[in-house]
């Protein structure tokens, strides 16, 4: 790790996030990539890959509920966390730092609608 | 209700001063501008040239980016490469003459930066890292702001409109002026026979000194910390020493700092422990005594025209970037989405800075109650045994190191960190160790090492 590299490192397939956990942060994606994984059946589902620049974790954050997904290192990864009291704190000074976020949540639902369609079609 | 007073499509803004608060505002200010559809030309005058080592290109500070920042920077999609940032920081050290103890971030991760506001101390001829005034600067440009390179010799008002002139070019009218210039800035003087109000911040002056020591040494003796000191030395209110790159930065803030006070604290046997033994300070290091804010402008703000950064409000003692960040965000959501009349300002960007002044004295008294503490050896013992105590425990149970930790990386409010003075296992921990500091320990206390 570079010395004046922020975040931390964490190494290939290791767990970041657990699903069923609480968490109090969540987390920018510095270097690498993430795979997001549902594990409720025995089969885990691969939801997602999330690449620098994305963020996961955060609807721990808003929701307060336990994780929703696991999230695991693919490849070596660099993060960094943001604090939900800090965000919340932020968020309530200055709403507008919740710009990004929506943005980001509101590319997920056009991505998730995509995929719906898609395994609606393959069924039909 | 905002004013009729509104940018629109083609207006045109002038920052003067292309550190922080300017690169952050223009940053926010076009991002906003673009959700809106609102087309906005924005120019930066600023006279450094951030690739150039030494006084030339150098904004003079300390250079920490909070933990708090580097999150708000991640939130924003802002992230600091470790080509700008020159040592992550993990953990803090507190030395007093009686111990030294060791705080760590939450997670052990490293969430604060420290950077070289220029490229580098002057005598620096291979740059490894970049400047970060520079990078930001280089964000906004990235952003459409257009960079004006030249000192800025008059602003006058014609027809209502700031009028903005450098030294060899024709003088050029914007709808609005943004002043981010800092406190060190002549500039500010301009504006002192314009009927507009506007007092500049007190401020007090501080030392800072870059001392060469060379990547391996840096690693070996400061490591990723940041190395606070409370020491009993006359005049001497705190200091600190910051690891980057193949530099050491050593801030110091006091009162009237000379080359006496700098030679004690440099000479402390505490301060020396931390350099390696056969170490001397090389007396032609790049230094500076630069203004640091202290007590908030009066009337930072006009009809089209407002002062962020420390020619503004900011911080006290800490997280100056930090505060840069937060008016050049209110600053630019008031011009976005309110209006750029005083009454707006008033209105909706002086509820940000209202709540740093506020907060900012807190601070000055926390600073004093620190100060008696510093001037005690019992309660520096107490203070050193509280917290050494608690590296043993859970997070959310250092109570004393999470004091320290925000008072010294500007990472809280100093709200918060009063708030928490107030938890009753925090007094009932400081009374304990205090009455248990009263009898004098055997040995200074050494840092426990990971």
């Amino acid at each position: 790790m570079a010395t004046g590299a922020l975040g931390k490192i964490y190494s290939d397939g290791e767990v970041i996030v657990q699903q069923g956990k609480s968490g109090d942060c969540m987390y920018e994606i510095l270097e690498g990539k993430v795979e997001v994984l549902e594990e409720s059946s025995e089969h885990p589902l691969r939801l997602a890959v999330l690449h620098k620049g994305d963020f996961f974790g955060e609807m721990a954050i808003f929701e307060r509920e336990a994780r929703s997904a696991t999230v695991r290192a693919l490849g070596d990864v660099r993060a960094l966390t943001i604090d939900r009291k800090n965000l919340l704190r932020r968020i309530s000074e200055d709403p507008s730092l919740a710009f990004r976020i929506l943005e980001k949540m509101s590319h997920r639902i056009r991505e998730l609608n995509k995929k719906l369609v898609q395994t609606q079609s393959k069924s039909n | 209700m905002s004013s009729d007073l509104k940018l629109s499509d083609g207006s045109r803004i002038a920052v003067i001063g292309g550190g922080p608060a300017g690169s952050f505002f223009s940053n926010f200010v076009l991002s906003m501008a673009e959700r809106m559809g609102l087309e906005l030309v924005v120019d930066i005058y600023e006279s450094r040239d951030f690739s150039i080592p030494g006084p030339p290109g150098c904004n003079m500070c300390g250079g920490i980016i909070s933990e708090t920042l580097v999150q708000m920077l991640a939130t924003e999609g802002i992230e600091l490469p470790p080509v700008v940032v020159q040592r992550g920081v993990d953990s803090y050290l507190l030395h007093m003459d009686v111990g030294s103890v060791r705080i760590d971030t939450p997670h052990h991760e490293k969430r604060i930066g420290a950077v070289h506001r220029g490229a580098g101390p002057k005598g620096l001829t291979d740059a490894k890292w970049l400047s970060f005034d520079g990078f930001l600067l280089s964000l906004a440009h990235d952003k459409g702001a257009q960079i004006v390179q030249g000192r800025v010799d008059d602003i006058t008002w014609t027809d209502g409109r700031p009028q903005v002139k450098t030294k060899k070019g024709e003088p050029q009218t914007y709808d609005f002026l943004a002043m981010a210039t800092g406190v060190n800035s002549a500039a500010l003087k301009l504006f002192e026979d314009m009927d507009l109000g506007y007092i500049p911040p007190k401020s007090t002056k501080t030392f800072i000194c870059e001392y060469y020591l060379g990547e391996e040494t840096v690693e070996k003796y400061l490591g990723s910390s940041m190395h606070t000191f409370l020491l009993k030395i006359p005049r001497l209110e705190f200091a600190a020493i910051i690891p980057k790159g193949e530099y050491a930065t050593v801030c110091m803030l006091g009162k009237k700092i000379d080359k006496e006070l700098v030679d004690a604290f440099l000479n402390s046997p505490v301060v020396k422990q931390v350099f390696p033994a056969d170490w001397e300070p090389q007396e032609q290091a790049c230094h500076c005594s630069p203004k640091m804010y202290l007590q908030g402008a009066k009337q930072p703000f006009a009809d089209r025209l407002v002062f962020i950064g420390d020619c503004g409000i900011s911080r006290l003692y800490k997280d100056g970037i930090g505060a840069a960040y937060r008016t050049a965000k209110a600053a630019a959501t008031s011009v976005v989405f309110e209006g750029i009349a005083k009454q707006d300002f008033q209105k909706h960007f002086m509820v940000a800075c209202n709540r740093m002044e506020t907060d900012n004295k807190l601070g000055a008294f926390i600073f004093k109650v620190v100060h008696i503490i510093q001037q005690m050896r019992f309660s520096r013992r107490g203070i050193l045994r509280m917290v050494a105590k608690e590296q043993k425990k859970e997070g959310k149970r250092r109570l004393m190191s999470l004091v320290l930790w925000d008072m010294f990386t500007g990472s809280a409010p100093y709200r918060e960190v009063f708030i928490r003075t107030f938890h009753p296992y925090f007094i009932g921990g400081l009374i304990k160790n205090l009455v248990i500091g009263i009898w004098p320990a055997k040995k200074r206390i050494p840092v426990e090492e990971e």
